[in-house]
C-alpha cells in the first residue's frame, strides 16, 4: 500500500515535466519525481520495526540479521541523491544562461531547432 | 585477474581531473594529454580481444563485491568506443579552437569516455545507472558547450529527457533488487529464471513492469522512434567531434548496448520481445529517413538518418536468429565508423565556409579535397554502395530478414537504403559537386589534424569492410560478440 504512495509522487513530477512550460517549474516536477524515486528505494529495503543495520558487539548475529534493516538500498539512495545533485545543478544552470539569452522561462518561446 | 580491465575507467576518469589540474597556465597540455589518453586506451582496447573474463573490483567475492564483465560484446564495444574517441579528439585538437576553453572540454570528454567504458564492462545493475548517468550528464554539457541559443535550448530539451530515461532505469533496477535481493545481473538472471520456472514459465508482473521501464528508458536514450525528439536538436546544435561521438557511439552504448545485453542476456529473450524490437526497428527506420530527406542543415539531416540507422540494428536484434544478431552487431560498428566521419565532414564544412545550409553550399571538391573524398567514401558507406563497409552490414541483415521469413522487413530494409542513397545524393550534389554559389577564395583549408581524423575514418571505413572475409556468418570480432548475445542469460 505505502509503495503506492511513491507511485503517486513519482506521477505528480512526471505530471510536472510533461505539462508545465516553465522551465523552473519543469526543474521542480523533476525533483519531485527523483524524491519518490528515491523513497521507493528506501522502502525496498525497509521492515516493520526493524533495527538500524549496525552490528554491535553482544549481539547475535543470526538474530540481528532477521531485525536489521537491508542496507543496500539506503547506499544507494546515497549516490543517487547525489547523481541528482550534479543533474540538478546542471539543469539550474541551464536555466539561467537560457533565460540571460531569452530574457524568458516559457519553453514555447524557445523555438529556434525546429524541422 | 587481468587487471587490463579496470584501467578503462581508471585511466581517462583520472586524466579528466588531472588535466585541469596541470593546464591552467601551459596552452598545449590539455591537447596532448587528452589526445594520448584517448590513444593508449584505443591501443589497450585491442589487447581485450578474445579475452572473457570477470573480474572482481578489489577482490571482493561476487555477491559482496561490483562485477566488472569482460566478453566478447564488451570487447567490441570498448575497441569502437575508444577507436571513434582517438578520432574525435585528434579532430579537436584544430576544431575546438573556436571554442573558449579546451581544457574543461577535454575534462568532460574524458568523463564522458570513462562513463561509457564503465556501461560496457560493468556487471552490476546499479553501476551501469551510475556509468550512464556519468556518460550521459557529460554529454548534457558537451551539447550546450557553445552556450549560444540554439546550444543551450537543445541541452535543456535532452537533459529533461535524457534524465526522465534515467530515472525510469532507476525504478526499474530498484524494482529488480526489490524481487531478487541481488544486483549482480547474472544473479538476477538466474533467480528471476528459477522464478519464471516455479510459475510454469509466466513472469511475475513486477519484472514486466521494470522490463517496460527499461525498454522505455534505453529507447529514449537510443532515440527510437516515438522517443526521438530530443536527437536531431542535440546533434545539431552540439561541436562537431561530440556529434560524432553522441552519434557514433553514445546512443549505441548507453542505449542499444544496454538494452541488448539486458534483454537477451538477463531477462531472457522472447517472443513479444522481438516483436517489440522489430516494431521499434522498423519504425526508427522509415521515420528517421523520411524526416531526413527534407532537411538542408547537414548535421540536422545527418542526425535524423542516424535514427533510421539504429533502426537497422535494433530491427536486426529483433530478428532473434544468429545472423540477425551478426548483422546487428556489425551494422552498429559500421555506423559508429562512418556517421562519425560525416559529423567530422559537416564539421569540417563549418570550420571552412561558416555555414552548414545545403542551399549555400557549392562546389567545395576543389575548395576542400580531403573533405569532399572522405564525404564521398562516408556517404557510399550509409547508403550502401560496395565495397565499403554499409553494403555489407546491410546486406547481411536483409538475407537474415528474408532466412527467418519476413520478407516484408526484408524489402522495407531495401527501400529505406534506397531512401537514404537518394538523401545522400542530395548531400553530395548541393554541398560538394554543384556550381559554386560562395566565393571559394575566401575558404579557410581544412587543419592538418581535422583532416588526418577523417582519412583515419576513411581508411575503416574500407577496413571494417574486410571482417566479412571470414564468411558471412562468422565475421572477425563480431562473430564472439554476437556468441554472447545468442547464448542467453549469462552466469556466473
Amino acid at each position: 500500500m505505502i509503495y503506492s504512495l511513491c507511485l503517486i509522487l513519482i506521477g505528480i513530477g512526471l505530471y510536472g515535466i510533461l505539462t508545465k512550460r516553465n522551465i523552473v517549474k519543469i526543474i521542480i516536477g523533476f525533483v519531485i519525481m527523483e524524491a519518490g524515486v528515491h523513497l521507493l528505494l528506501i522502502l525496498i529495503g525497509y521492515r516493520m520495526q526493524g533495527e538500524a543495520p549496525i552490528l554491535q558487539p553482544g549481539m547475535k548475529l543470526s538474530e540481528f540479521i532477521t531485525r536489521a534493516v537491508d542496507p543496500l538500498p539506503q547506499a544507494l539512495t546515497l549516490t543517487s541523491i547525489v547523481i541528482g545533485l550534479g543533474v540538478l545543478a546542471l539543469m539550474i544552470a541551464i536555466a539561467i544562461r537560457l533565460y540571460e539569452r531569452y530574457k524568458t522561462f516559457d519553453i514555447t518561446e524557445m523555438r529556434r531547432l525546429k524541422g | 585477474m587481468n587487471h587490463l580491465i579496470p584501467l578503462f575507467i581508471a585511466v581517462p576518469l583520472g586524466a579528466a581531473f588531472f588535466i585541469p589540474l596541470v593546464s591552467r597556465h601551459v596552452k598545449w597540455v590539455p591537447d596532448v594529454f587528452g589526445n594520448l589518453t584517448m590513444f593508449s586506451l584505443a591501443a589497450m582496447s585491442f589487447y581485450t580481444i578474445g579475452q572473457s573474463e570477470v573480474y572482481h573490483l578489489g577482490a571482493w567475492q561476487t555477491p559482496i563485491g561490483i562485477d566488472l564483465r569482460l566478453d566478447g560484446l564488451s570487447s567490441l564495444l570498448l575497441i569502437a568506443i575508444n577507436v571513434i574517441g582517438l578520432a574525435a579528439t585528434l579532430y579537436s585538437v584544430a576544431y575546438m579552437r573556436i571554442f573558449t576553453s579546451k581544457l574543461r572540454y577535454y575534462s568532460l570528454f574524458l568523463i564522458m569516455v570513462t562513463g561509457m567504458n564503465g556501461v560496457v564492462l560493468t556487471a552490476d545493475l546499479f553501476n551501469l545507472y551510475i556509468f550512464m548517468e556519468m556518460a550521459a550528464i557529460a554529454s548534457y554539457a558537451l551539447v550546450g558547450f557553445g552556450c549560444e541559443h540554439e546550444e543551450l535550448e537543445a541541452s535543456f530539451k535532452y537533459l529533461v529527457l535524457g534524465s526522465l530515461a534515467t530515472l525510469f532505469v532507476l525504478i526499474g533496477v530498484a524494482l529488480l533488487y526489490g524481487m531478487t535481493g541481488s544486483l549482480n545481473m547474472a544473479q538476477v538472471a538466474t533467480s528471476m529464471q528459477s522464478a519464471a520456472q516455479a510459475a510454469q514459465g509466466t513472469m511475475a508482473k513486477p519484472y514486466i513492469f521494470a522490463l517496460g521501464l527499461f525498454i522505455c528508458g534505453f529507447a529514449l536514450k537510443s532515440a527510437l522512434v516515438p522517443f526521438h525528439a530530443w536527437l536531431p536538436d542535440a546533434y545539431q546544435s552540439a561541436p562537431a567531434p561530440i556529434s560524432a561521438m553522441l552519434s557514433g557511439v553514445l546512443t549505441k552504448t548507453i542505449g542499444v548496448y544496454v538494452l541488448a545485453r539486458l534483454l537477451f542476456n538477463v531477462f531472457g529473450i522472447s517472443q513479444q520481445l522481438l516483436l517489440i524490437l522489430q516494431i521499434l526497428g522498423a519504425l526508427s527506420m522509415v521515420v528517421g529517413v523520411l524526416l531526413a530527406i527534407g532537411q538542408w542543415d547537414m548535421k540536422r539531416l545527418f542526425a535524423y538518418h542516424s535514427i533510421s540507422q539504429i533502426g537497422y540494428v535494433v530491427l536486426a536484434l529483433g530478428l532473434g536468429t544468429p545472423l540477425g544478431i551478426i548483422g546487428g552487431l556489425y551494422h552498429l560498428v559500421n555506423h559508429s565508423v562512418f556517421k562519425s566521419l560525416l559529423f567530422l565532414n559537416a564539421g569540417a564544412v563549418e570550420y571552412s565556409t561558416g555555414t552548414r545550409d545545403l542551399k549555400r553550399l557549392g562546389g567545395l571538391n576543389q575548395a576542400l579535397p580531403i573533405t569532399g573524398k572522405t564525404s564521398l567514401v562516408a556517404s557510399m558507406s550509409i547508403a550502401g554502395i560496395p565495397p565499403f563497409n554499409g553494403f555489407w552490414s546491410k546486406l547481411i541483415i536483409i538475407i537474415a530478414c528474408v532466412q527467418a521469413g519476413y520478407y516484408w522487413l526484408a524489402a522495407w530494409a531495401v527501400f529505406v537504403s534506397l531512401v537514404t542513397l537518394a538523401s545522400f545524393l542530395k548531400v553530395q550534389k548541393y554541398a560538394f559537386l554543384d556550381a559554386a554559389k560562395m566565393a571559394l577564395a575566401k575558404i579557410q583549408h581544412t587543419p592538418f589534424f581535422m583532416g588526418l581524423s577523417m582519412v583515419v575514418l576513411a581508411i575503416l571505413c574500407v577496413v571494417t569492410s574486410l571482417a566479412v572475409l571470414s564468411g558471412f556468418d562468422a565475421p572477425v570480432l563480431i562473430a564472439p560478440a554476437a556468441d554472447v548475445l545468442i547464448k542467453g542469460l549469462i552466469t556466473l
